[in-house]
Formats: C-alpha cells, structure tokens, sequence
C-alpha cells in the first residue's frame, strides 16, 4: 500500500543511504502519517521493502516512544513532566488538562479528538510548562493558552499560539 | 520577554539577534556566511583546517567536552574508502535547548560547520540526526539544504572545488540514549539505540563500520568563525587554554529570566544566574543549582562562584556537560527533585546492561517511597549501595550520569531525606521495598 501511494518518496528515501535499513524510521514515519499509528501490515511492507524481518521492524518500533503501535486521537498532546517543567507548573497544567479533556493520561477522549500523554523532556526547559501536540510545540502555557488552544484546535484543525522557529529569550526588533 | 544589550561580543547568536535576521541563505550570506568555506575549499589543506580547530581549543558542547580536533586526528590518516560525519542534534538532556534555537534560527551556521568538518576529515556525506520532536527544526534543516545546494555550497562539486558534500537530515524518534554517540550510530543504521562497546570507538568503526565522527551542533557552528577569524582568536576567548570560546547556557528554573545566555566560559555560576538570567524569580532565595545538565551533580549556593568552565565545574565536583543550568528556590524538595530526574533516567534506559536497567527502576522505587512518606533509614544505604553498583558497570556513560543527581542530593541534603523518613518512622508507614522472597 505505502509502496504504490509513496513509491516517489520511498525511493527518494533510499536513495540517501548506502545500507537501506538505515531507512527505517523515515519509513516508520511515513507509516504512521498514513494511519495515525504503525500498523502491522505496515510493519510487514516496510519489511519487505527494506529485505529484513517484519519482528526487526517490531524490535525497532518498541524501542522508540514516539512510534504508536495503538491509534491515538486526531490531536496526540504530549505533556513533558521532567524536572525543569515540573519546576515551572507542569503538574498543575496536567492536571488543568485532565480536568478540561476529562481523561487521565494514556487515554483518549469519547470523539476520538485527543489522546493526553506526560513524557520526558522535549528540550524546551528554559520555556516550560510545555507540551507538543501532534508536530506542534506550545511553550510557557498557563490555564488560559491551554484553553484558547483547545478550543482553536477543535474549531480550526490548527492554532496560532503554537511556537515559531525558537529563540528566547526572544529578540529587540528595531 | 526581551534579551538585554548583550555584554561580550556574540558568536553563535550574533546573526539571529539582528533586527529581521529570518536565517534564510541571502540573510546569512549578507552576514558574512560562507566565507571561511570559501577560504578553505581547494585552498587549505583537509589537515591544516584539522590543525587550526585543534589549536583554537574547541571542545565538545555535547556533553563529554572532548577536543573537536583531536576527535578529528583519530581517523585513520590513509584510509580510502567513506567515512561519515554525524551532526548529534539529539539534543536530549533535560536542561539543555540550545541546538534548536540554533538549527531553528541560523541553520545555515551549522551547515557551513557541517560543510567545513566535512572537508578536513574527508566525508562526503554527513547525516543530522535530530531528535524526532523537533518537526520544526528538522524542516527548517531540510529548506535550508536545498538553499544551499542550489547555491552551491552543498552537494557534488562545491563551490568548483571537486569536492563532494552531501548532507541529509535524519530525524529520531524518541530516545534520550540516541544522543550517546554509539547509539545514535546504531539508531541511525535503522536498529534500536543500545550504545556499542567501546574500542572500537567510531573513528575507526563508525556508521556501517566506517571511520566516522560525531559532532555536536554548537561544537560545528563555531567551525566557521574559527576558520574566519583564525585560531588564535578563538582560543584566547573564555577561559584559556582548556575552556575556550563562548558557551550557550541554557538557563532553567526559578529565575526570572530563563533562556539561552552565550557568554564566555569561565564566567561564575552567580554572573549567569543573576546578571544574565535576571536573578531569583521570587524572594526565595536560591537553593540548588545543576550545572550541565540532568547527568550533572547538583551544586549548593556555596557553588554560586564556581567558574563556568569544563575544569572548574570539574574539580568542584560536577560537569559542565551540555551547558545546560537549572536553578531551584528556597522550598524545592531535593529529594523530589531526584526522584524527578531518577524516573525520567528510569524512563530512557535502554535495558542493554543490567546493573542501570534493574538499577534504574529499583532507584525509583525507593525514591518514591521516601517521597511519599514510605521509607526507611536502611533506604539511605540500599540507594548509595544501587548508585555504586551502577556507575562504572555499564557499557555507556548513562550510569554514571543517572547516578549524580542522587548522590549529589545525598551529600548536600541528607537531611531532607531523612526527615521524610523520620516522618515515616513516626507514623508507622515505612514499607519493605523488596519481596519477602528477595530478602536475605
């Protein structure tokens, strides 16, 4: 499936490797654009596309967190709960957020719209509390943003208080 | 929040500080970009440009500060096959977000870095391996490669000098270990990233078991001011002659102002927090401070003068790691604060040696019961006891660094820990951690 929709972006990915296993996250990634999680059809094509074995695909996904094997909702939010944020509020913000969504992390809401996760540092320490939804950073957040967010995020698909290309503390212009 | 009249002439930041600087190819050229890889390319010998990085002094800004040059030297000298160059953009040690202001905001001051190691080593591919949470900054990368391609500085032939530089971007995909070097290697051949034994260490026996180096992202945008402004330059910033140059601190915590400060090494610990990051950010006055990063001992205000340079921070006892400096109040639990940073060790250990997997997980536990109100004094022994059974033990240097921060804690704050479990004692809460089955 991913071989006849992707085939241009698959070779293109290949292509910078000498040794075509090296492909395999970029190829998870693909994967996982496409259904929202790595299915394991997806696993076993990705296999054969790269000539290895689909449990060596597995052995790899396992290992790293952001590859879902489960779906997640339209919009996955990912606290970060390491010391620097937990310093700053992070709690109070996973708190605030399981309140508004009415979940508890590792779960998603009834309408499929939002998984809540707390992982480890997102390297954003000097601009917690923060949390990255689906590719998106939201830094210094207080009840308010997360508020305005959500709402933006359930009306629009997207919000404008998500971060820009990252400077701070930011700079004097003009 | 806005960044104060700078008080030493910026490096890595000076570009992006600009007024409407936006990073783009004609923004970075106008600034002067390109020109030492112009300098350089068909002009100066691969092992001159090796020699002047070696006598600017530049150390590593990843984490373990090893002489960028000297990494240089260890590839074998007539070796005629590939050999790769790894731009560790893993960034993953908490404390530290420097590298992503610096790929996201002047990516094309660590192209021309990559470029530049690319040439004196002899590599003509060089992979970015980037942590997968950085979207934006992997994207950003990758607009910023094909500017540069297109304008020559990258790709087959550069610049009209026959030499070959192609760069691609390679994005993580969670994992705190994919920033120690062997494992980045492994993650970026498409396997889980457990840390290889080392010798053979990756000058020899790298990517695909080629000679490879590995470079942090601040250690390459520093290559083209070191090569514009000669060696001599560089080495006579900071602290000479072992710490030189500027360092971005990557401030966090309870100051008022948090954020990336680049300042000369050797400044003090008080100059930093209080000069550049604004001070305490309520009237508690401060606590404790981790000088670099999550794998770095904590220091107590008796540190506040401790020179920010790699022997300094050394001999006082810590690490100036990755620059990254966390500041805690008057009020903070050192013994939460442990616990905070032994579940995230926990969390990302990557289960290949067993004294830090089965350590790890152990260490949380008994944290958490002093935390909570559970211990026992006998607890105090059984984490000092697990932490030197587990640093040394392991392949990577990850056991030594998820040590630190309670034995550091231990050796400052012991108190602490003890009153949580006087408390403990008092109300006849305190808990067996192990299974009667394991008990001797």
């Amino acid at each position: 499936m991913l071989r006849e929709k992707y085939k241009a972006e698959i070779d293109e990915i290949l292509s910078r490797y000498p040794l075509r296993r090296s492909a395999l996250l970029p190829l998870l990634y693909l994967a996982q654009k496409e259904e929202g999680y790595v299915t394991e059809a997806a696993m076993k094509e990705i296999a054969s596309i790269l000539k290895i074995t689909p449990p060596q695909v597995y052995e790899t996904v396992t290992f790293y967190t952001m590859l879902n094997l489960r779906p997640v909702g339209k919009f996955h939010i990912q606290v970060c709960k390491s010391l620097m944020c937990a310093l700053v509020g992070s709690d109070t913000l996973l708190g605030w957020l399981e309140v508004r969504l009415g979940i508890k992390p590792g779960n998603t809401t009834k309408d499929g719209l939002f998984t809540l996760s707390k992982v480890e540092c997102l390297a954003a320490c000097g601009t917690g509390p923060m949390m990255q939804i689906n590719d998106d950073y939201y830094e210094r957040l207080t009840e308010e943003k997360v508020d305005r967010i959500l709402a933006d995020l359930k009306r629009d698909g997207t919000s404008s208080l998500k971060s820009g290309p990252f400077m701070w503390p930011e700079r004097t212009d003009g | 929040m806005t960044m104060a009249k700078p008080k030493y002439e910026l490096i890595l930041l000076k570009n992006m500080l600009q007024p409407g600087y936006t990073g783009s190819l004609a923004d970075y050229e106008r600034a002067g970009g390109y020109q030492a890889l112009r300098k350089i390319l068909g002009k100066v010998a691969p092992a001159e440009v090796t020699a002047m990085v070696t006598k600017s002094g530049l150390r590593g800004r990843g984490g373990a500060g090893f002489p960028a040059g000297i990494k240089w030297g260890f590839l074998p000298k007539d070796y005629q096959g590939p050999k790769y160059l790894c731009c560790n953009a893993d960034e993953s040690e908490p404390g530290t977000f420097k590298d992503r202001q610096l790929m996201e905001r002047d990516p094309h001051q660590v192209l021309e870095g990559i470029a530049i190691a690319c040439y004196a080593i002899g590599a003509e591919t060089a992979y970015i391996y980037i942590r997968g949470e950085f979207v934006l900054g992997a994207k950003i990368l990758e607009k910023a490669i094909a500017e540069a391609r297109a304008a020559g500085y990258l790709g087959k032939n550069v610049l009209g000098a026959g030499v070959t530089i192609d760069v691609w971007v390679h994005r993580g995909a969670g994992a705190y270990i994919c920033g120690e070097e062997t494992a980045l290697l492994e993650s970026l051949e498409g396997k889980r990233g457990l840390p290889r034994v080392k010798p053979p260490f990756p000058a020899t026996a790298g990517l695909y078991g080629k000679p490879t180096v590995i470079n942090n992202v601040e250690t390459l945008a520093n290559l083209p001011h070191i090569i514009t402004r000669g060696p001599e330059w560089f080495a006579s910033i900071g602290s000479p002659p072992k710490s030189t140059g500027m360092r971005i601190f990557c401030v966090s915590g309870h100051v008022k102002r948090p954020g990336n400060y680049e300042v000369p090494m050797g400044i003090t610990c008080r100059d930093l927090i209080f000069e550049h990051a604004g001070g305490m950010r309520s009237d508690k006055p401060l606590k404790a401070i981790i000088p670099g990063g999550a794998s770095a001992s904590f220091f107590t205000p008796e540190h506040l003068d401790v020179k920010l340079d790699f022997e300094s921070v050394a001999q006082a006892g810590s690490m100036l790691g990755s620059g990254g400096v966390t500041v805690m109040e008057e009020g903070t639990s050192m013994v939460w604060a442990a616990l905070r940073l032994m579940e995230f060790f926990h969390h990302e250990s990557c289960g290949k040696c067993s004294p830090c997997r089965e350590g790890s997980s152990w260490l949380v536990q008994t944290l958490r019961r002093i935390v909570n109100k559970r211990g026992r004094m006998q607890d105090l022994e059984t984490l000092t006891d697990l932490c030197q059974n587990i640093a040394g033990r392991t392949v990577c240097a990850f056991g030594d660094a998820e040590v630190a921060p309670i034995l550091s804690t231990l050796k400052y704050w012991r108190h602490e820990y003890e009153e949580l479990i006087r408390t403990a004692e008092a109300n006849g809460s305190s808990e067996l951690l192990m299974p009667a089955a394991a008990r001797h």
